[in-house]
């Protein structure tokens, strides 16, 4: 490694340990600085330079952050579960083939090109990590909320899932056969949970408002009472 | 490579922390780098491997200290310099050296929704044959390379039994490096608790690991 790598290193370290003690500090984490952080600093300085070279296009930066903050998240995947919860052929193709039927509700591409559903019952709970990096299948769940990407669900979840899940408010009976899927490759994972009891007049509309995306990763059920995802 | 971002089965990383209405993005950095990452991917230098891999070569001090975007954003810029996208006194000064020349962007805002709804598939249409079937009992290898893998240690030298066949994939470990796809099988291999952890975890449960051919061998 060269001298000059090491030094951005310990500069971005530097500004993580910064950042981290800002947040120790305060005891929360809002965003009141009024000094820009290094790292903000950093961003800009490397996406102008792109900018002059002519790499990057800063509406296509734009888009792309929009498209992420706006237009893909957990609701995508709270349509596929309500519809797999009503329709029993959906829910069949769903578990037969994932892409496709998450398709044809139009949600495919970036980080969901290959994708498999798994089915909780009242014997069998999935839950879903990824130990090597932060894997996850944004088409119908967005981006990754930060403790899916952090270092203790992705070294806890495989070895202690009933200890995670038991931090999340999920106390498993010893009978339920618990099932973690790692996501080592490129296939993507979503949870099919159970649908709740005594949901069975409410509409397809109003089952997806209750599936949240702590359900869909496997770290939380759906219940009758639950209106909508908080994240 | 026996890095600290293969943390499964480590124990001390603390609790796990839900933060309640998290934004998508904590600051605006953070969707800059996701952006920029996306937008220089484009032109084609590296692969989804290369890209993981070169996270993986974050110093472990300094990867478990970073957040996510830190240590994607010090692995980007490493990219860009190794792959002559820009020279490392750039990445340093922001400013592009003398007589550089000027190019069009690679990734416009109308090939943004394709990339985005179309993604970028890791499977191959190519006739392989599958070294295993569904309900085969496997083991994996115990191998230690010191560039890309995708076997955990945490499965390395246990016994395994194929869930499914995913199909014909890339191989990571020489994709990563650019030595080629080489397009094998991808299986999910079910473990059980017991087998990876001993005595002490739950008899009924298991880990499903996506493993390539390359990964196993017959039990």
């Amino acid at each position: 490694m060269s001298t000059s790598r090491r030094g951005f290193l310990a500069a971005a370290g530097a500004a993580a340990a910064q950042d981290l003690a800002h947040a120790q500090d305060h005891g929360h984490g809002h965003d009141h600085q009024v000094v820009p952080s290094d790292a903000t600093l950093r961003v800009k300085s490397i996406e102008s330079l792109l900018v002059e070279k002519g790499l990057v296009d800063r509406a296509a930066l734009d888009a792309l952050v929009d498209t992420y903050e706006h237009k893909i998240g957990p609701r995508n995947g709270a349509r596929v579960v309500a519809r797999a919860w009503v329709d029993a052929a959906y829910k069949n193709r769903l578990l037969t083939n994932g892409s496709s039927a998450i398709a044809e509700l139009g949600y495919t591409g970036l980080q969901g090109e290959h994708m498999v559903v798994v089915e909780n019952t009242p014997k069998v709970h999935n839950m879903i990590v990824c130990t090597l990096c932060s894997c996850y299948p944004w088409p119908v769940l967005g981006l990754p909320p930060v403790w899916y990407k952090s270092a203790p669900y992705r070294s806890r979840s495989v070895i202690d899932p009933r200890g995670v899940l038991r931090e999340f408010g999920l106390e498993l009976p010893e009978d339920v056969e618990v099932r973690v899927w790692d996501s080592t490759a490129e296939v993507r994972y979503l949870v099919l949970p159970e649908r709740p009891a005594g949901s069975q007049n409410l509409s397809e509309e109003a089952l997806a408002a209750l599936v949240t995306r702590d359900a869909m990763v496997g770290v939380a059920k759906v219940a009758l009472s639950q209106t909508g995802d908080r994240a | 490579m026996n890095g600290v971002h293969d943390m499964g089965g480590m124990h001390g990383m603390g609790p796990v922390e839900d933060e309640k209405n998290e934004p998508v993005f904590h600051a605006r950095w953070e969707g800059r780098v996701f952006a920029l990452r996306r937008a220089m991917g484009a032109w084609g230098k590296w692969n989804l491997e290369a890209t993981r891999h070169e996270v993986e070569l974050v110093p472990a001090t300094d990867y478990l200290r970073m957040n996510y975007y830190q240590r994607q954003f010090a692995a980007f810029i490493e990219l860009m310099v190794k792959k002559g996208l820009i020279t490392r006194a750039e990445a340093e000064s922001g400013k592009g050296e003398r007589g550089s020349p000027k190019v069009v962007p690679a990734l416009t805002v109308a090939r943004t929704q394709t990339l985005v709804t179309q993604g970028v598939p890791a499977s191959r249409n190519v006739a392989v044959a599958p070294r295993f079937q569904p309900g085969q009992r496997v083991h994996t290898r115990n191998i230690n390379p010191t560039g890309h893998t995708r076997l955990p240690r945490y499965a390395r030298g246990k016994a395994g039994t194929i869930d499914r066949d995913h199909g014909v994939y890339v191989f990571p470990d020489t994709n990563a490096h650019f030595l080629g796809e080489k397009p094998q099988h991808l299986y999910s291999v079910r473990f059980t608790a017991r087998e990876l952890w001993g005595e002490q975890a739950s008899p009924r449960d298991s880990v499903y690991i996506d493993m390539w051919d390359d990964y196993l061998e017959h039990a």
